[in-house]
């Protein structure tokens, strides 16, 4: 495509190797980006399951999560409408370890995230395997806000941040691909920043 | 959340638009009319992305909100300055009437309206974009009666579209600003509850701090939390 007349890179934010294509960075700032009504939800009302193709249909509660091994992830995230947000802490409990307590079955090849509201997200499996993924309560060392998916969200941080599910719920494995409701809305079905798989269309 | 109406994925390309007309209509907004090449059919509450290309072939792109209706041979964009923002200053103070940007749209099936369900919005500041789509689209239609709209601003001189909504019956809700109609304040529930009677969605457009007061008024007025639909506005573009 040919040059915009008149435009030029002005931003230079120190992190431009790891800035995705087409993202630029927000600094101190956080977006937040839901299309529904945030939820209030208590954590002692806040549980997850995981379900689908497993061996054990296995569900937490807020207390019961907490006794898993705390696990933290230092990095940067990537929200498909452009920002990204460079050396953020979360804290919570690695997918492995949910997965390995319900047992996947052999077919099962992608899961599908889904939060309180209804909101869901479709991811491969593999994407949320070998510490790629976490449920997370503590963002930067506090509770999780609840306009940023507090008490408990999904974070896969190595794609696009709407595969983040706020107010995650339930994991439910599967064996065939299905979208979820950003992906049927356009987005595309894996999301990794790096290739700029924002819309369905995408490589 | 509800379900979306029917699940094919949409495949959208990159193309160009050719900015035909450009205007500033309040102190931090431009307007641009734009014509686009290939362009594909567009619902009320959709948006297109703009993308600019440096030399360096450096790109930004953001997300912009349609104003237009879908019958109007070009679609229309209100963009806010936003203090540094890279995207709108470089629409606001370099881009002219006859420049070509990269194109994408129009994306987005959550936010949109489908021209027969009974339907508010109640909408923020440049928020009031969408709405626009929607009121226009009605117009075209006949069906005004299906739309309801309460746009919410500081005072009438930086509400983007102001006499528009207004002159398609619009609740207009100042701020900063007692028009005689209304002391100077966000929308109350009592303002609320009417208009809701007979609604089966409302579409929230706005910041995010908009978007907050907005959710709990409808909640408050008697509206399900299902039934809102909510886009916000702001530095993410």
């Amino acid at each position: 495509m040919p040059v915009t007349r008149g435009f030029v890179r002005r931003r230079r934010s120190g992190h431009e190797s790891r800035l995705p294509p087409g993202q630029y960075d927000t600094g101190s700032g956080w977006p937040v980006l839901t299309a529904e009504a945030t939820p209030q939800i208590r954590p002692e009302d806040w549980s997850i399951t995981v379900d689908g193709l497993v061996e054990r249909t296995t569900t937490w509660t807020w207390d019961e999560i907490h006794q898993l091994p705390l696990t933290a992830y230092n990095g940067d995230i990537h929200c498909v409408t452009t920002w990204s947000k460079f050396d953020v802490t979360f804290r919570g409990v690695s997918v492995d370890d949910l997965l390995d307590a319900a047992g996947p079955l052999p077919e099962a090849r992608f899961v599908m995230a889904h939060s309180s509201t209804g909101y869901t997200t479709n991811l491969p499996l593999s994407d949320v395997l070998h510490g790629k993924a976490w449920v997370v309560w503590e963002y930067g060392g506090k509770p999780l806000p609840r306009e940023h998916g507090g008490p408990v969200r999904l974070l896969v941080p190595h794609l696009y941040f709407w595969k983040s599910a706020k107010w995650v719920s339930r994991l439910e494995l599967m064996a065939e691909d299905r979208p979820g409701f950003w992906e049927q809305n356009g987005y595309h079905d894996r999301g990794d920043p790096w290739l700029e798989q924002r819309y369905q269309g995408d490589p | 959340m509800s379900a979306i109406d029917d699940v094919t994925p949409v495949v959208t390309a990159w193309s160009e638009g050719r900015i035909i007309e450009k205007a500033r209509p309040t102190p931090h907004t431009t307007m641009l009319r734009m014509h686009v090449e290939d362009r594909v059919r567009h619902r009320p509450g959709q948006h297109y992305l703009i993308r600019l290309r440096a030399p360096d072939d450096y790109t930004a792109q953001r997300s912009y909100s349609v104003a237009s209706d879908d019958d109007d041979p070009l679609v229309e964009f209100l963009v806010e300055t936003l203090p540094d923002g890279e995207v709108s200053e470089f629409l606001a103070d370099v881009a002219e009437v006859g420049d070509v940007l990269e194109m994408r749209g129009p994306i987005g099936r959550w936010f949109t309206w489908n021209t027969t369900t009974p339907a508010l919005c109640l909408v923020g500041g440049t928020g009031v974009v969408p709405a626009v789509s929607m009121v226009r689209t009605a117009r075209r239609l006949g069906r005004g009666d299906l739309l309801r709209v309460v746009a919410v601003g500081r005072d009438p001189e930086s509400l983007p579209y102001a006499e528009e909504l207004a002159r398609a019956g619009a609740l207009m809700a100042y701020t900063r600003h007692d028009d005689g109609s209304r002391p100077a304040g966000a929308p109350t529930v009592d303002e609320l509850v009417p208009l809701l009677e007979g609604v089966d969605l409302a579409y929230v457009c706005g910041s995010a701090r908009f978007a907050a007061y907005a959710e709990t008024a409808l909640i408050d007025s008697g509206l399900s939390p299902q039934s809102i639909r909510v886009e916000r506005f702001g530095p993410t573009g």
